[in-house]
């Protein structure tokens, strides 16, 4: 193009009237999606055919592992092994449907299973009491959550002779019921002691704020599983002569103290955000430091860290799988006994027991994380402008 | 109480002052501590003492006598002692750690890019993966690998092939073994050689293009100094000697499979399952950290006539680097501490060899745990002085 002499820049004026252009095709509708999503390029292009092989390839072996040619009934191995049946043997289901029972409460005595019934009813109460933004009366609902339950959940599982229930020993808890128990100690435990750390990490006081430090860095320093087997075998050591801890309580304390030293970080986080205003306008009202914490600070600073709290939650509850390497009867542990019975040999047997494994905690942690995902959009609401 | 007589004491009563009550606190938090420190130990020592197992760090000078499977320096159960089980068990710690850190930088990265992409079906696809791995236990996953995937292969004589002298079965993967010659040392030389001189030379072109402005093709040049220098290093002593590194290749006999060297398929379960466990949290940190570069930056650099590849290399990754740094450092750490599931499929890690074998035969508990646990906090505390720094160069400075 040649640049025209500003002299005559009329010339630049368009006299005559251009044809309308032809509309498009189309601006919107599912083949201009395809096109605009797939195939708007060479690269586009060639990704969407690899990836479309892949998924061919993939996925209906899969769906007939899982459903076309799984096997839903029997009562013993024979039924899902091809030489017995004939046929081609996908996942088995029967399997799982048989051992149930043994997955939820493992040896918990079958008469009196209507207590963990109980304990996760009061226990899934408490969870929407406390999780629902909109709930009545939330804070008679922290302590149901954080006081009745535990002391509830402990006199039903465990027993309590003086209001006729029997005790049953530990032992013959398992399954999802220990799971559940363990996480859920880890979860009411960590939130008011990692409160607490995070408020010493913060404190004016240099002893106070070593200790916590030390306390929280150490322990997210290591793997839990050497906090576990300090637990395990540390804990009856540092006890006087004849005084015993539970098997199950030991794992449990070395859960709540991990679990609170992650939880401390996270509120840490929460702390830092809420803008020094609000500190001094409570200290210019005459608070305390226990009222301005507990009425102006911590209210804001929880409320920031509700996905960062439930996001170390989801930690937590996929984390309480390491009880079962040192030798508690959680949902893994009853699936990897329940899988080498003799009775139930047959090859998909593996595949079927994490298969259901995979299930219940994809559907809890994916619940928890869509959870947090839609506190943080509703969180996120007042922020828009 | 004191009547507000004098003005002198500002406040009412001791027990009002602030700092006297954070004394208080204090002193009272120091005597808990020391109290449960007191009991702990005179406790501990009380109970060694009737289970008659002896303090002190004397136990790792004696002889071992068990086995461990997979081993990088000479052990045997015979003659190597407990020390020396520890190395093998930090070392194949290390080695997992390092392997799976590059594993999962590679399947991370590529999976939030591919989150991220324009193209719905791979979007979708490396979403179903970020979001089934991260919300199913490590272990869970571990234990699938091993027992349910791994276990089930072939056995050797009908190993799986899957080329250039890969081979699968149930005993794990077999892959061919380097063999080294005595001049095999030329190659490593050619490396250090070549990336002294790519030093050197970036060190000139950043002064040259500071001083002129010329550019010089920093990139090309390192990449031909320190690949290309060892691969002709090699192909020189191949044509005018013998093969300074042969492979030994595994053939496939009729029973078994000969020759090459194996990984163990406990080592496979756990390198897989910490790599794919860990891509999708390092893919989701990628993914927030290249979202985290605003627009505008993408728009003013092709307002400046950058190419779209420039737009990403020199423009949008420094920027992204920024907020990407920090929590992949943690998801490093992240996957050296998983490492030490490998108890659960019995790949003879630290805690495995250490926490498992060596505590149950020893019995000294306290010396075993702190040892463990000062190791892992040593790896803890060296990577995230190191990342500190690094993230420290790369910062935002802020005038």
């Amino acid at each position: 193009m040649t640049r025209p002499d500003p002299a005559d820049a009329k010339r630049f004026v368009r006299t005559e009237d251009v044809a309308a252009m032809a509309p498009p095709r189309s601006v919107s509708g599912p083949l201009v999606w395809i096109k605009e999503n797939l195939f708007s390029g060479p690269v586009n292009t060639a990704f969407t055919i690899v990836v479309a092989w892949f998924l061919f390839w993939v996925l209906p072996p899969i769906f007939d592992y899982m459903i076309g040619d799984a096997v839903w009934q029997g009562t013993d191995g024979s039924a899902c092994r091809e030489d017995v049946t004939g046929r081609e043997v996908g996942a088995c289901w029967a399997f799982v449907w048989d051992r149930i029972n043994y997955f939820i409460y493992g040896s918990y005595p079958a008469d009196l299973r209507w207590r963990p019934n109980l304990f996760f009813l009061a226990l899934a109460i408490g969870i929407v009491w406390m999780l629902w933004l909109d709930a009545p009366r939330r804070g008679l609902g922290a302590i149901y959550f954080f006081i009745v339950v535990p002391l509830l959940s402990y006199w039903l599982l465990a027993g309590f002779p003086a209001i006729g229930l029997q005790n049953v020993p530990t032992g013959l808890w398992g399954g999802i019921l220990v799971t559940i128990v363990v996480s859920a100690v880890g979860i009411v435990v960590s939130l008011p002691f990692g409160v607490l750390l995070a408020l010493g990490r913060r404190s004016r006081m240099p002893i106070v704020r070593l200790v916590c430090v030390i306390i929280i860095e150490f322990t997210r320093g290591v793997p839990l599983i050497t906090v576990l087997f300090m637990a395990n075998t540390m804990l009856p050591l540092f006890l006087a002569e004849g005084m015993t801890v539970d098997r199950l309580v030991r794992p449990l304390i070395g859960v709540a103290f991990f679990a609170s030293a992650y939880m401390a970080e996270v509120i840490r986080g929460g702390l830092q955000a809420i803008p020094k205003g609000q500190y001094e306008g409570a200290m210019s009202l005459g608070l305390s430091y226990p009222k301005m914490m507990y009425f102006i600070i911590l209210p804001q600073a929880l409320r920031i860290v509700i996905p960062g709290i439930v996001n170390t939650f989801i930690g937590l509850f996929k984390d309480t799988t390491l009880v079962s390497i040192v030798g508690i009867f959680d949902l893994i542990r009853t699936i990897e006994s329940a899988r080498v019975d003799p009775n139930w040999a047959a090859p998909s047997v593996n595949y079927s027991g994490y298969a259901f494994a995979a299930i219940f905690y994809f559907l809890c942690c994916w619940g928890m994380s869509w959870y947090s995902q839609s506190v943080e959009r509703r969180l996120a609401a007042s922020e828009k402008r | 109480m004191a009547s507000v007589v004098e003005q002198t004491p500002p406040r009412g009563s001791l027990i009002y002052d602030p700092r006297v009550r954070g004394l208080f606190f204090q002193a009272v938090l120091v005597l808990v501590i020391g109290f449960l420190a007191y009991e702990a130990v005179t406790n501990a020592a009380e109970n060694l003492r009737r289970a008659n197992i002896a303090s002190g760090f004397g136990f790792m000078e004696q002889p071992a006598g068990f086995d461990i499977n997979q081993a990088f320096i000479t052990y045997s159960s015979a003659t190597s002692t407990y020390g020396e089980a520890f190395v093998v068990g930090l070392l194949n710690t290390l080695i997992v750690a390092v392997i799976g850190i590059v594993l999962a930088t590679i399947i991370g990265f590529a999976m939030g890019i591919a989150r991220l992409s324009k193209n719905w079906l791979l979007a979708k696809v490396a979403s179903a993966y970020v979001e089934i791995v991260r919300n199913l236990p490590l272990l869970l996953q571990l234990l699938f690998w091993y027992n349910a995937v791994l276990a089930t292969l072939p056995s050797a004589r009908d190993s799986i092939s899957m080329g250039a002298g890969f081979y699968l079965n149930v005993r794990g993967l077999v892959m061919p073994a380097p063999v080294y010659n005595w001049d095999a040392f030329a190659i490593p030389l050619a490396a250090a050689i070549g990336l002294v001189a790519s030093l050197v030379i970036r060190r000139w072109a950043k002064r040259r293009q500071a001083a002129t402005g010329a550019q010089f093709p920093v990139n090309w040049t390192t990449f031909g100094l320190v690949v290309g220098l060892p691969a002709l290093a090699w192909i020189v002593l191949a044509l005018f000697g013998a093969n300074p590194i042969a492979f030994d290749i595994p053939e496939q006999g009729r029973f078994n499979l000969t020759g090459g060297m194996q990984l163990y398929p406990e080592f496979v379960a756990l390198v897989l399952g910490l790599a794919i466990y860990t891509g999708a949290f390092i893919a989701e940190v990628v993914r927030a950290g290249i979202l985290a570069v605003s627009r505008g930056q993408t728009e003013a650099a092709s307002s400046l006539g950058l190419k779209p590849g420039q737009t990403m290399r020199f423009v949008v990754i420094p920027q992204a680097m920024r907020v990407i740094i920090p929590p992949l450092t943690s998801q490093y750490l992240n996957l050296t501490k998983n490492s030490s599931l490998a108890v659960a499929i019995g790949y003879p890690d630290l805690v495995q060899v250490f926490m498992g074998t060596v505590l149950n035969q020893t019995g000294q508990a306290v010396e075993v745990v702190v040892i463990t646990m000062l190791v892992y906090l040593t790896i803890s505390l060296t990577t995230s002085f190191f990342m500190n720094i690094y993230n420290r160069r790369i910062a935002l400075v802020e005038r």
